[in-house]
């Protein structure tokens, strides 16, 4: 597993797409950093980017890098390697790469702008962890589909339809039930609905964190009990390792029965 | 006017013949008692380093208490310092402390009553329960003070200064920190409250109630509770002031309650949960302010008429306008909007299409506060754009018709 893992690690380090990738991220974060003297606004605004940006390209990444490699694995299953190893290992190379070009692309920049030793420490950790678990998840997903539909075609669509829906049609969801059951209590609900979204999750965490939760009157007093209470990091701890292995687990029962 | 003459002469006579009388370990005077039993009406106490102990000072004649640096004043066991009933008194330079919370008895530092052109200069007020108490006072001066306190929680603390049925008051260039109101102004008209630091308090800043005709300019209130609270008044000028970093669940820049008539002026509102809070007022004109940076920077609530928004700028707010009701007779013109996205064809510094300063999203936080947690999501940001382009839901009539193009 470990050698696969290191093939398909150097071939994406490797990939022009990798590159442009992180040098997509160092070049907005140095703009933004340029332009604005503010780090908590710079990292407001990267906060929209990567919210945005990480799911995007995990979840197009991984398709494609899947259909690309789909020879490769072939390959590899006439050898005497079991089945989990072998795609446990290409998911695990791509992956780190592009955890890594997180890293690289938004943390390097501010790590030299000085974000190590100011008070916004936290809000930049956050920020990080959030875009390599949205990375990991979204990359997840994509593997799981592009497995399942041989199609590239269909796969490829399917994948945008994913990310579509987690990204602004649940948001469009969430916001007519709150509007629909208004005349009810909706703590409960709100809460649960923002945790069963990775990218809702990882939003909240990260204005939460901002102080944006004095803007959001009592909801956001709820909300801060709710996530400042050891029970709340378990649920959002148990949220995000929900939305990897629940795909994993897929992925193994997918990965045995397939038929290459 | 021959009576007048007699008073001036005889004040001016007065001050001819007026003494000094020095306080210290080592002087003709040991203590502030047996010199204030000695002090002739126009006199100067000069009260020269040192602590000196006493409580329930009564000064009932016109005259000037001045403190050498290091004279401090400590409340014996608590109870007030000095009480003064007499016109003309001036307290300069002292330092005072040691008044304790008294939930019968509103204790102050300085408590004038019912007195005439008092001047209270130069004094350090230092964890005390009120510091300066003006009841039933007129014509007077609070200038240069430094007042900080401990307050702790609202019930039991008390305000910087805190005048009740006033007249003609000049509140200058304070300083005042950790109290509950840091100025609080009830029933007091024609007075001026200028150039003030107002900040850390625990509630407001600076507190209108029942009080007519009365003018701020130039104070910088930060980091209060509420920065500026105006309650049920008429005729309030507001200029120059800086409103900044009134930041939390219930925090406000500016709460207007009940206000009529009132010029709100080249203020700047920065950094404000709410720049300000707008219940029930009417005939308001706002101009030329800056809101930078509020989570709102105008929330009006029901029963606004008539107000006139004009040459303000509204700088990268979350969200700039929320209305509640229908706001009828209100205009909006002239402003310079960060979130307009419109064109100017004609080059005239004024774009061609109106700006809707009221967006979806805040129309439908309004109505469903809970979904504040979808802010900056994507999909809101799609919706808000949306209805931009062809409004709906948002009320057509609050509008600017004439935006500008460039920062006023």
């Amino acid at each position: 597993m470990l050698k696969i893992l290191k093939y398909s690690f150097y071939e994406m380090i490797r990939s022009r797409w990798v590159f442009i990738y992180t040098g997509f991220y160092l070049l907005a974060t140095i703009a933004l950093l340029l332009l604005s003297n503010d780090l908590s606004k710079v990292l407001i605004s990267m906060t929209n980017i990567t919210l945005i940006l990480t799911p995007l390209i995990g979840i197009l990444f991984g398709t494609i890098y899947y259909y690309n490699s789909k020879e490769f694995i072939q390959l590899l299953m006439a050898q005497a390697l079991s089945r989990w190893s072998i795609f446990s290992g290409m998911y695990a190379g791509m992956v780190i790469a592009l955890c890594l070009s997180i890293l690289l692309g938004i943390g390097l920049p501010f790590v030299f702008y000085g974000i190590m030793v100011s008070p916004d420490l936290p809000i930049f950790l956050l920020l990080i962890t959030m875009g390599c678990a949205l990375s990991i998840i979204f990359s997840l997903i994509a593997f799981l589909i592009a497995m399942k539909f041989d199609d590239k075609v269909k796969g490829l669509s399917i994948s945008i339809f994913v990310w579509l829906f987690f990204a602004i049609v649940y948001d469009g969801i969430f916001l007519l039930l709150l509007l629909g059951l208004k005349d009810y209590p909706l703590d409960k609900l709100t809460i649960s609905m923002l945790v069963l979204n990775p990218i809702d999750l990882s939003r909240i965490l990260i204005l939460m964190k901002l102080d944006m939760s004095a803007m959001m009157g009592y909801t956001g007093a709820v909300l801060s009990k709710f996530l400042g209470k050891e029970t709340g990091i378990i649920v959002v701890s148990t949220s995000l390792l929900f939305w990897i292995l629940l795909p994993l687990w897929r992925l193994f029962s997918i990965g045995q029965k397939k038929d290459l | 006017m021959k009576v007048i003459l007699f008073f001036i002469l005889s004040f001016i006579s007065q001050s001819v013949h007026a003494s000094t009388l020095d306080v210290c370990s080592t002087c003709t005077y040991m203590d502030i008692e047996s010199a204030y039993s000695k002090c002739m009406v126009g006199d100067t106490m000069l009260i020269k380093h040192g602590e000196y102990k006493i409580e329930n000072w009564i000064i009932d004649k016109a005259i000037i208490v001045k403190g050498e640096s290091g004279a401090h004043l400590i409340s014996a066991s608590g109870d007030e310092i000095i009480t003064v009933t007499s016109n003309d008194v001036t307290i300069e330079g002292l330092t005072f402390s040691g008044v304790t919370t008294n939930y019968l008895k509103e204790n102050a530092a300085i408590r004038i009553r019912k007195s005439r052109r008092f001047l209270i200069l130069d004094n350090k007020i230092n964890d005390c329960f009120f510091a300066i108490y003006l009841e039933k006072a007129k014509q007077g001066s609070v200038i240069n003070n430094l007042i900080d306190g401990d307050a702790s929680s609202d019930a039991a603390s008390g305000n910087g200064i805190h005048a009740w049925h006033c007249d003609k008051l000049k509140i200058i260039n304070n300083e005042i920190l950790h109290h509950r109101d840091g100025i609080y102004l009830e029933f007091v008209n024609n007075s001026d409250v200028d150039k003030n630091h107002s900040h850390l308090n625990n509630r407001y800043g600076l507190h209108y109630m029942f009080s007519n005709d009365d003018t701020y300019t130039e104070n910088v209130i930060e980091r209060n509770g509420v920065g500026v609270a105006v309650m049920f008044s008429r005729r309030i000028t507001m200029k120059n002031n800086t409103f900044a970093y009134n930041w939390g669940h219930a925090a406000y820049g500016l709460l207007l309650k009940e206000i009529y008539d009132a010029e709100i002026i080249d203020n700047h509102f920065i950094e404000n949960t709410v720049g300000i809070f707008v219940e029930g007022s009417n005939r308001i004109n706002y101009l030329r302010n800056e809101f930078r940076r509020n989570g709102w920077a105008i929330k009006f609530s029901g029963g606004c008429d008539a107000n006139v928004i004009k040459y303000n700028n509204f700088l990268y707010n979350s969200i700039d306008l929320v209305v509640s009701s229908k706001l009828s007779n209100n205009t909006f013109n002239d402003n310079y909007w960060s979130e307009y996205t419109g064109y100017d064809l004609d080059k005239d510094g004024v774009g061609d299409i109106p700006h809707y300063p009221v967006k979806l999203y805040s129309y439908i936080h309004q109505q469903v506060p809970e979904s504040v947690v979808l802010m900056r999501s994507l999909f809101v940001d799609i919706i808000n754009y949306a209805e931009k382009v062809s409004p709906v839901f948002t009320p057509k009539d609050v509008m600017d018709k004439t935006p500008k193009m460039k920062q006023l």
